[in-house]
């Protein structure tokens, strides 16, 4: 198979970029998208040109790493698919394919296709845990989880954090994103202790960061990878809004508790 | 070569405890005063940060994805271990001592193994109360699965990503000890080189990947949590990005490396397709509980799976091994795999394949309940191979997945080299010559949350903090070497792509120091070797420079490590002239084909220390000893 690839070139932040026309040939359909770019970077290379630079680690579609918008769409066209894991027999031999990284202003370009999504690890610093330190713990099963709940906290935890939601959102906002996150703890029985800090801070976090607002676009269900529903969205905007009522817990002396 | 194990006087039952009475303690009030290098951010890397950072010590942590959350150990699948005896079948810390034991084949050091066994259950607790989502029973109860090797349900899992959740649970630990200015976390950061002063590892040397920066780091002592090296053979299991540059760099610095031809080859990957295939990927192991394995009896047979009927099967597993049937340990597995395709019966287009089919549990267990506990494998078996295994068996083939051998360490994970130390799979000590499955994931958190963390303390408490900066000579002196090495690299100028170098060696190690070895072709292999390194360093291309993103630099340097490692790899499975657990060398097999130890000259560890550019090194060895458990064959059929 052979395609045409326009792929976005950026040398650094600062500097403008633009899309660059390359051929690539010899491309098989058992090929993922990835091996199709290394072989294009094997053929710059030796031509002695600057391969493109992008993102990619465990290629199993767990990691997250990887982050291609393919053709307008984040991921490109295949359902709940990882770049890593989309493959050259969805393409039309000849076809021709646009190659972006993922845009938004919270995300940074680094260089051609590779970004700086740091703001999500900020995002999880604010609030993304249990506070507990290493060491003896209680006996799990004396806290029973309902299995039910424990798939649903889990439908949440499979973020991967590669960003597609945000990338595909019209806003560039991360709802999708600190709405997995928040709802995992939030779900399950050991993450209520600090469920209400947890999302005040992890949103305060997330509006900081300069992602845009929801405006229930749904493209960031469409475009995850791990198909993590909005149900989420609304589901943390409950517990968002519970935490702006409640009020602090108010420690009475000795003659107001009377 | 001091190769003092600390192995603590005490029944075997009461080391760890008896150990922990009598290790030196850092005071609360002191452990702010150190800083500690860790280097890695996957279960071992995060947990080891995040445990030391709440303790009250100051913490450096570097990964080379932009991420910690991204590394490999994300990737885990099937589940991790603990002696929990929830399902009442009999298990005990004895008896996951004596199936990790057994299941390496006899050649890991009994004190570590059975401190693995005794830590395991705190794991699982340590994991739930970070909030990691277990599979659960409708009763509420934390659920489990069997695995490769044993026979008891041990196994705790979510879905068939534990690993990532596992990891969420250990980088949100991480992410409150950054937020707390505990941590100071430096991702897109490559750790390129140790420095060494008066003997002790004082800091490291690394580049920003990102600015091509290269600055130095001081602290009072460095871990290397930085994972195995199967990516040695170019097609393995393993993330793109993992290598042994750390643990080589650190080896030639002074650490000495134990067992490194002790390689793990998974038996249930999808098979490669073709050339350009850039990596494999594991199915995983959980999938041989349902699933049955076979090829056809007749290499001639052409017709289509479903086509073939019962009696041309040849379910070469259960027919070999009646007792673990298709659950035989991961070695043995793909042995036989290896084995029938040797003969002929491979399936597939490139004939390295064999079926593992789920026509028998749907039809017994029904679609809903296969689909509960194997739907994502499914779908990423059908995306990647464009077949349902709904429909049609899978096709699996082993391939590199985990090594065993790694940095030497004592029972309290300090390399040969004071200050440094190893945790998770970049050290050599708990899994002998084979692993069994969801055992690493156990091994790396009982390192991070609950070894090192005490250990380092005592080591720390001999030595006064804050002596040394980076404005040290030696420090400068280990900058300008990584320069030069970048400089070097660069300048060469050459035609030809590091990965094309790192693929032919690739082919070099699965042929020759694979799945089976023998003498000639591990000579062949330690003749070969040279010569690709010779190319390397004249036909070698790096466009564009080292001073800013460079992703072909940074293969570059990590290849150059895999081929020097190679040389050692090739070297330990030459002298290594027996079988056992992943090392199978052909010359050594019992009359049924399986690994035939030898215990009177083998029963030890092998530790490698670096002797210079060009030089033969001369190992050392570590006696194993067998007291709680004596040796015998390992025996899967009855």
């Amino acid at each position: 198979m052979n395609f045409t690839l326009k792929i976005w070139r950026q040398r650094s932040h600062s500097e403008p970029g633009q899309m660059v026309r390359y051929d690539v040939d010899g491309v098989t359909p058992g090929m993922s998208f990835l091996e199709m770019m290394d072989l294009l970077n094997e053929q710059l290379t030796v031509g002695g040109e600057e391969p493109v630079a992008f993102d990619s680690d465990c290629r199993e579609g767990i990691c997250g790493m990887c982050s291609m918008v393919i053709n307008g769409q984040a991921h490109g066209p295949a359902r709940a698919t990882t770049t890593c894991q989309l493959y050259m027999r969805q393409f039309e031999d000849g076809e021709e394919i646009s190659v972006e990284p993922w845009r938004a202003a919270a995300f940074p370009l680094l260089r051609d296709l590779v970004v700086d999504r740091s703001a999500f690890d900020r995002i999880m610093q604010a609030g993304g845990y249990i506070s507990v330190h290493s060491g003896p713990k209680p006996e799990p099963n004396s806290i029973p989880i309902e299995n039910a709940l424990a798939e649903e906290a889990l439908d949440a935890a499979c973020c991967i954090g590669c960003g597609a939601c945000v990338a595909a959102c019209p806003n560039g906002a991360a709802m999708l994103y600190t709405a997995a996150k928040v709802s995992h703890l939030g779900i399950l029985p050991q993450g209520q202790p600090e469920r209400y800090t947890r999302v005040t801070r992890m949103v305060a976090q997330m509006e900081h960061e300069g992602f845009g607002s929801c405006r229930n676009y749904a493209e960031c269900e469409a475009a995850c990878p791990k198909e993590i529903s909005i149900k989420f969205i609304g589901r943390m905007n409950r517990d968002y809004l519970t935490a702006t009522l409640r009020r602090p817990i108010k420690r009475d002396g000795p003659m107001d508790s009377q | 070569m001091n190769l003092e194990a600390k192995i603590p006087e005490a029944p075997i039952e009461q080391m760890w405890e008896t150990h922990l009475d009598h290790l030196r303690l850092v005071g609360p009030r002191n452990r702010p005063h150190y800083r500690v290098i860790v280097v890695g951010s996957g279960l071992a890397g995060a947990s080891a940060a995040a445990s030391m950072a709440s303790m009250g010590y100051q913490v450096d942590c570097f990964c080379f994805q932009d991420s910690p959350r991204r590394a490999h150990s994300i990737a885990a699948q099937g589940g991790i271990n603990a002696a929990k005896d929830y399902r009442n079948d009999g298990d005990s810390v004895y008896r996951l001592f004596y199936d990790t034991q057994k299941g390496g084949d006899y050649r890991s050091r009994e004190a570590n193994v059975w401190r693995l066994a005794q830590l395991s259950t705190q794991i699982i607790d340590q994991a739930v109360a970070q909030g990691v989502p277990f599979a659960r029973e409708y009763g509420g109860m934390l659920a489990n699965r069997s695995f490769g090797g044993v026979l008891v349900e041990r196994t705790f899992y979510c879905r068939g990503e534990t690993g990532q959740q596992l990891l969420l649970g250990a980088c949100s630990a991480l992410a409150q000890q950054i937020a707390a200015g505990r941590v100071r976390m430096y991702p897109r950061t490559e750790f390129l080189d140790l420095v060494v002063i008066d003997g002790r590892a004082r800091g490291i040397v690394v580049r920003d990947l990102v600015t091509g920066q290269i600055s130095s780091h001081a602290a009072e002592a460095v871990v290397l949590a930085t994972g195995g090296y199967s990516n040695i053979y170019y097609l393995s299991t393993n993330a793109k990005g993992c290598n042994v540059t750390a643990t080589w760099r650190a080896h030639k610095r002074g650490a000495a490396f134990a067992n490194p031809c002790f390689n793990q080859i998974h038996p249930t990957c999808i098979p490669a397709s073709g050339e350009h295939q850039s990596k494999l990927t594991l199915m995983s192991e959980s999938l041989r509980n349902d699933g049955r394995i076979w090829v056809p009896r007749n290499s001639e047979d052409t017709r289509a799976p479903s086509e073939i009927s019962e009696k041309d099967r040849y379910y070469y597993l259960e027919e070999r091994y009646p007792r673990f049937g298709n659950l035989v340990p991961r070695d043995v597995a793909s042995r036989n795999a290896k084995n029938v395709c040797d003969d002929g019966l491979g399936v597939g287009p490139t004939g390295h394949g064999v079926y593992l089919d789920f026509r028998d549990a749907i039809a017994d267990h029904g679609r809903d309940l296969i689909d509960d506990r194997y739907g994502n494998l499914f779908e990423m078996y059908e995306r990647i191979t464009g077949e349902s295994p709904w429909k049609t068996p899978m096709r699996i083939y082993p391939a590199p997945h985990y090594t065993m051998g790694g940095l030497w360490v004592d029972y309290d994970l300090m390399t040969t080299l004071p200050g440094l130390f190893a945790i998770g799979e970049a050290n050599f000590s708990d899994h002998g010559a084979n692993r069994l499955g969801a055992s690493s994931m156990m091994q790396c958190l009982a390192d991070g949350y609950f070894i090192i963390p005490v250990t380092i303390g005592d080591y720390l408490s001999r030595h006064p903090y804050g002596e040394i900066d980076t404005n040290h000579s030696a420090f400068s002196d280990v900058e300008r070497d990584v320069r030069d090495r970048i400089d070097g690299l660069i300048s060469i100028r050459g035609s030809r792509s590091a990965a094309s170098i790192h693929r032919e060696l690739g082919q070099v190690m699965r042929d020759h120091c694979g799945i089976a070895r023998n003498a000639t072709g591990l000579q062949a292999a330690l003749g070969e070797i040279p010569k690709l390194r010779e190319r390397f360093r004249t036909e070698l291309c790096i466009p564009g420079s080292g001073s800013d993103l460079n992703q072909s630099l940074e293969e570059a340097g990590r290849v150059e490590d895999f081929l020097d490692c190679a040389e050692l790899m090739c070297r330990d499975a030459l002298l290594r002239n027996e079988s056992c657990g992943c090392h199978f060398r052909e010359e050594h097999a019992t009359e049924k084909g399986e690994a035939l130890r030898d215990d009177v000259n083998f029963a030890h560890v092998t530790v490698w220390e670096h002797a210079g550019e060009g030089v033969v090194p001369e190992p050392t060895k570590e006696p194993l000893s067998f007291d709680a458990l004596p040796l015998a064959q390992r025996n899967y059929k009855t």
